[in-house]
């Protein structure tokens, strides 16, 4: 490893020119699988050297040519094994010369669609959430093994054996290196946002652990986003999924306190916030909602602008956000969207109202697990004046979160109320 | 040296110490922001390999399988107070330096700022072979 580290403009390079040059190394040798090996070690490569050496003037082609190499060398080596083993059971033959990687990786190799392919193909349907997650990430988002192994918290080699398995998947899939078609695109985008999505999130709110904020993997989920939506200008869902991600991350500095605490959104302070983000995101989910019908991440980003226009929890327009709710529920109902409609529903008729709502749906199974429901409870009978109502669900919801700011939140929670009552 | 220390809930200062669920709220912050801040200097040292805290064992299960169907049963044991809260893994020169951060997690502060006493069970952690 070398002591210096690459200055993070080199690096943004880096890893902008990765998904182009996989594009070109794949469609060069036709192995996906030994592609993305290859402009791995070429990643590697760079950040070795050009720290001490200087970046090269034409960056994209340097990692095409080590990556290139890389899998010339790697079947000239697997040629020549095959060839031996021939040659052992037959005496004869010489082996013939596997063909030198020609040229440099100019502008013609690297074609305009190839990081659009990647997305999808890395996203593709064989393979589990969480593999599709890491795939992407290292694909197309150029960052090392290492990298993602630190960002959710799993040893490097289990990192390493996730993504190869991920390819392997893919090739038993049958996958090309080629674009889906325009109606496959638009069966498989969901998924695709929906993975952009988890990486957000496992960044802001952290699944599990102590750290509530990782900040590179939101900052990578909206750079990538962003890649997308550039590619994509006319699919509304990811302009949505944009905005969203913008106007939730806009709230990033005022959401954890000095100790790594949560900050529920009623508690922040809104001077935090950055306003630049949050113009961003409100003018792009305002110009995408007006061009028609919307999707489930369009009506999530237009409630997160409203909190964000807001000078207070009292002073939100929560009729309006109740009235998202309702239609976010009607395209489908999970139990994050049933929870945080009926927190809107208590905000417009009344805590009580809230409460009886959160009744009615105690027979779901899929809420009755959930220690959201508590939370949400515990804050609904703390709004209503019922403190001990309020502490005893605060302290279940404590013992059934597996989130570690969100256990010390909760019960810091009930220790206060307990301390007035 | 690696070793595993086991912090067991449930029975602090020798088991009349109140849980931490009936704490006041600026005990609970002390007793958080000295962990956070033991496994930020663990981590400073070289030493932290992993530190993790459990979920309460309130879905915790038990699983034997003697092939076939595996029997799965609530547990480790419901009607037992006692229970795994959480794990750090360290790399140390000695088991005395293991001792030494064994008893500053124990020592966390309670009620009223005084010591938990909560009990941290010490294991190593088993190596290769050591080269002759």
């Amino acid at each position: 490893m070398s002591a210096r580290r690459l200055d993070p403009a080199t690096e943004q390079l880096l890893r902008e020119a990765a998904p182009r040059v996989l594009g070109a190394v794949a469609r060069r040798c036709g192995d996906f699988a030994a592609a993305e090996d290859a402009v791995q070690e070429a990643l590697l490569a760079a950040f070795e050297q050009w720290p001490d050496q200087g970046a090269p003037a034409n960056p994209s082609g340097w990692l095409y040519r080590i990556a290139a190499r890389r899998v010339h060398d790697q079947r000239a080596s697997e040629a020549a094994r095959r060839e031996r083993e021939r040659a052992t059971a037959r005496s004869e033959h010489t082996p013939a010369p596997a063909p030198e990687p020609t040229g440099s990786a100019d502008a013609d190799a690297m074609h305009p669609d190839d990081t659009l392919i990647l997305f999808f193909l890395c996203c593709h349907p064989a393979l589990s959430e969480t593999s599709a997650i890491a795939l992407t990430l290292r694909a197309v988002g150029g960052l090392t093994t290492a990298e993602i192994a630190r960002a959710f918290l799993v040893p490097e080699a289990t990192m390493a054996q996730r993504i190869s398995r991920a390819k392997q998947t893919l090739a038993q899939a049958g996958t090309t290196f080629e674009l889906p078609t325009e109606s496959e695109r638009a069966q498989r985008l969901p998924a695709v946002l929906h993975v952009l999505y988890l990486v957000f999130n496992e960044g802001y709110a952290g699944s599990a652990g102590a750290e509530l904020v990782r900040v590179e993997l939101s900052s990578e989920a909206i750079r990538l986003t962003k890649l997308l939506h550039a590619m994509q200008p006319d699919e509304r869902e990811t302009a949505g999924l944009l905005a969203l991600l913008l106007l939730t991350d806009a709230r990033r500095a005022a959401r954890t306190g000095p100790e790594g605490q949560l900050i529920p959104l009623d508690e922040q302070d809104r001077s935090k916030w950055d306003r630049a983000a949050i113009a961003a995101g409100t003018e792009l989910i305002d110009r995408t909602i007006a061009r028609g019908s919307v999707g489930p991440y369009q009506v999530q980003a237009a409630i997160a602008a409203l909190h964000d226009a807001a000078p207070s929890t009292a002073a939100t327009d929560w009729r309006q956000i109740l009235a998202l709710y309702d239609l976010l529920k009607r395209m489908g109902e999970n139990p994050v969207v049933l929870l945080n409609h009926a927190v809107a529903y208590a905000m417009v008729h009344g805590p009580r109202a809230g409460l009886d709502l959160l009744q009615s749906l105690e027979s779901d199974a899929r809420l009755a697990r959930h220690y959201r429901l508590d939370a949400v409870r515990g804050h609904l009978f703390e709004f209503a004046g019922e403190r001990d109502a309020a502490i005893r669900h605060y302290l279940a919801a404590a013992e059934s979160t597996a989130s570690l700011p969100e256990r010390n939140y909760l019960l810091t929670k009930a220790a206060r109320l307990r301390e007035f009552s | 040296m690696k070793y595993m220390l086991l912090m067991h809930h449930g029975n602090e200062g020798g088991g009349d110490c109140p849980p931490i669920t009936t704490w006041a709220p600026e005990e609970v912050q002390a007793h958080i922001a000295f962990m956070i801040d033991l496994n930020k200097q663990l981590a400073a040292a070289g030493e932290l390999v992993a530190a993790e805290g459990l979920a309460w064992p309130n879905e915790a299960k038990v699983v034997v399988s003697k092939g076939g169907a595996p029997k799965i049963t609530d547990g480790p044991f419901p009607e037992s107070k006692e229970f795994l809260a959480g794990f750090w893994i360290v790399d140390v020169p000695s088991e005395k330096r293991a001792i030494e951060i064994a008893a500053r997690a124990s020592a966390a502060p309670g009620p009223k700022g005084k010591p938990f006493g909560i009990a941290i069970e010490l294991r190593q952690v088993m190596s290769a072979p050591h080269p002759e």
